[in-house]
């Protein structure tokens, strides 16, 4: 029987790359976050006006962006997997998903903790936080459509065509939010005035690359076992030693 | 044999459509039946007030027009679904893209067009101005096709799924937002006595925008589904 | 010509089929054997590109259907399990409809001459709701008189059918393999073509 190769192969190499290099992701970013969050909140100065709440930004705005990027890093990855039929993008993307719609709870959650000593209210309707909040309807949308779907080729392929929809209305829905915003002269969260400190700097840049390592890190791992689950029917998954044993 | 122009069959289907429509009225009655009355429950919860009631007419109108396009988008596909018509249409020689096309058109006639009909006399149950149900109904004209077309691609990916119809909503209503937001602006836009041609116009880009890629979008959801 | 080769397919995790190759010429019929469930409706989906193979070709002509997609389509005509009529709509109504469909304009005349081929005389203005399950399968095969597809995919096309309109089938797939055409379908029931070589594929 002729076995292509170039099908099988991707994922059956990419799953004990992925294993070695958990480890060294998953310790870079404790290192990391622990370093961030002792310049954050111990080394960078209070500031002028907000006094110690500011602090938040050193979670909200690294999840912020990064709930942003891993949309449109999953669809990118969710329309390889359609138009190349690769399984190990369809994969991908179904595993980087969850982590993205984590980040933008967090940041919602972030920014209403921070809203509520800057503006008295748990939730403001700003812009960027609206913005969040659909965002979070959006992943929302994905993993639903791809959990409802028993079949998982037609899961990927059904939510790869979402999620490039959803990427294209992204821009749409951010603008046309962003003109709601402004028409109704809503509150706008703005650090406004005082440069940053060079702290301040350090910590936010520090918890980016962290929230990024730890992106990849849940994602490699949740792939393997997106792997493990979809060709537990194969020889080689039944040779592996973790499986034997 | 005579071979159908595409514009042939674009008539062709949604005759068929609106022929379907009209010996199953019940369907069509049902989701105008459901407009009518979420905007009348309104009042009820917030109070009679009629200042607030004239401010939040168009928001009403519109998130209860959103809903009852999501209501019957649901039967967009089903029906074909079930008794293998739809095997049939994405066999057809031509492009699947214009049969979507008319089923949307049909649908937009059938469960879009007697909600715009219905606004003026739930703009009056709100005390709107002759200019601002004007505005209304404009935005609603272009905006509801858009809500028929972007609403197709979530009901062909969801075809088939148990509990589709709530999934289908969280699908398509992220979607539909800047729909939502130009249409309303519009409104609040012409009672301040400012121009509505901005927000109209945006309207008016999108639905070219949706003309352009939702048939094509479903078709290849329709194809993903029926594999 | 339909050429199929190493063709596999699979339902989830359950592989139907694998290394199916076979070769269909102008003026053959091919029945697919199998017991239920061994792949026989994925196997003519499949030909008919609804379900993407795993591995292997189909070609229509020397060409991939999947370039050739609608010129391909214009040349077959599928006829599944289900009849894809509305009950809603009369058996003309539907059979000119499905013609439409199938980017052909069909005028009265001919779908009435088709409809009382197949033995639906007096019936053909009725809401098809009130028509028997035969009746209704009746309507759907009326298809294959008013197309000119060259490929014919039927699946169960026996099914509910009495003594009469199985006879009728079996003349009607007689004169399209006699015009050249080409015939392959799956059943339950025997179906006999006078003075043609019947050609079986088992899946198992």
């Amino acid at each position: 029987m002729a076995i292509n190769w170039f099908k099988y192969s991707a994922p059956t190499t990419f799953y004990g790359l992925a294993g070695k290099l958990i480890p060294w992701f998953a310790i870079s970013a404790a290192v990391l976050c622990i370093v961030g969050l002792y310049i954050g909140f111990v080394v960078a100065p209070a500031d002028a006006q907000q006094g110690e709440f500011y602090r938040i930004i050193f979670i909200h705005v690294p999840s912020s962006i990064l709930s942003m990027f891993l949309y449109l890093i999953m669809a990118a990855y969710a329309a390889m997997g359609l138009i190349f039929n690769t399984r190990l993008s369809s994969m991908m993307a179904s595993a980087i998903a969850p982590t993205g719609a984590l980040f933008a709870f967090i940041s919602l959650w972030t920014g209403a903790l921070w809203g509520k000593p800057m503006w008295g209210a748990w939730w403001v309707w700003d812009a960027r936080l609206t913005s969040e909040l659909i965002l979070l309807f959006l992943y929302l949308g994905f993993i639903s459509l791809h959990a409802s779907i028993d079949d998982p080729r037609r899961a990927d392929r059904a939510a790869a065509l979402l999620a490039i929809v959803g990427s294209v209305n992204v821009p749409i829905i951010y603008f046309s939010v962003q003109w709601w915003n402004t028409l109704h002269q809503g509150s706008t969260i703005k650090f406004t005035g005082t440069s940053m400190h060079i702290a301040m700097q350090q910590a936010m840049f520090t918890m980016l690359v962290a929230c990024w390592l730890y992106a990849i890190t849940v994602t490699l791992m949740r792939v393997r076992s997106i792997i493990l689950e979809r060709e537990r029917h194969t020889k080689w998954i039944t040779e592996l030693a973790e499986v034997k044993a | 044999m005579k071979k159908l122009s595409l514009f042939a069959l674009l008539v062709l289907v949604v005759r068929r459509d609106l022929v379907l429509a009209m010996r199953r009225r019940a369907d069509v009655l049902t989701t105008l039946i459901f407009f009518v009355m979420v905007v009348s429950l309104f009042p009820l919860g917030v109070g009679p007030e009629m200042d607030m009631l004239r401010k939040m007419a168009p928001g009403v109108l519109w998130v209860a027009a959103l809903l009852a396009s999501m209501l019957s988008l649901g039967r967009l596909f089903s029906a074909d679904y079930l008794d293998g018509t739809l095997e049939q249409m994405l066999l057809a020689p031509q492009s699947l893209s214009v049969l979507v096309l008319g089923k949307m058109v049909s649908h937009w006639m059938v469960s879009g067009l007697p909600l715009v009909l219905m606004t003026p006399v739930l703009g009056l149950q709100f005390d709107m101005s002759m200019q601002a149900i004007a505005v209304l109904i404009l935005g609603l004209l272009l905006g509801t096709p858009i809500l028929s077309m972007v609403g197709a691609i979530g009901a062909a990916l969801t075809l088939g799924l148990r509990g589709g119809g709530v999934l289908l909503s969280l699908l398509v209503l992220p979607l539909c937002i800047p729909v939502l937001i130009f249409g309303t602006g519009a409104v609040e836009a012409v009672t301040s006595g400012l121009s509505v041609s901005s927000h109209l116009s945006l309207m008016g880009a999108l639905l070219v925008l949706a003309l352009a890629f939702t048939p094509w979008v479903t078709a290849q959801a329709l194809r993903i589904s029926m594999e | 010509m339909l050429e199929v080769s190493n063709l596999a397919c699979s339902r989830g995790d359950h592989r139907l089929f694998s290394d199916l190759s076979f070769a269909l010429h102008p003026g053959q019929i091919m029945q697919i054997q199998g017991a239920n469930g061994s792949g026989k409706t994925s196997l003519l989906r499949t030909l008919c590109g609804f379900i993407i193979p795993d591995d292997g070709k189909i070609s229509w002509c020397g060409e991939n259907v999947r370039e050739l997609d609608e010129a391909y389509f214009a040349q077959m005509m599928y006829l599944g399990h289900l009849n894809a009529i509305k009950d809603e709509l009369s058996a003309l109504e539907n059979l000119r409809i499905s013609a439409g469909l199938s980017g052909t304009e069909l005028n009265e005349k001919d779908a009435i001459a088709a409809l009382r081929r197949m033995g639906l005389r007096g019936r053909e203005r009725l809401p098809t709701k009130v028509l028997s399950q035969g009746q209704r399968r009746r309507v759907a095969l009326a298809r294959l008189l008013v197309s000119d597809a060259k490929l014919w995919i039927l699946d169960e096309p026996l099914a509910a059918l009495d003594v009469g309109a199985v006879a009728l089938i079996q003349e009607l797939i007689a004169e399209h393999l006699a015009r050249l055409g080409m015939v392959i379908f799956t059943t339950h029931q025997p179906l006999h073509v006078a003075g043609m070589e019947m050609r079986c594929l088992s899946l198992s």
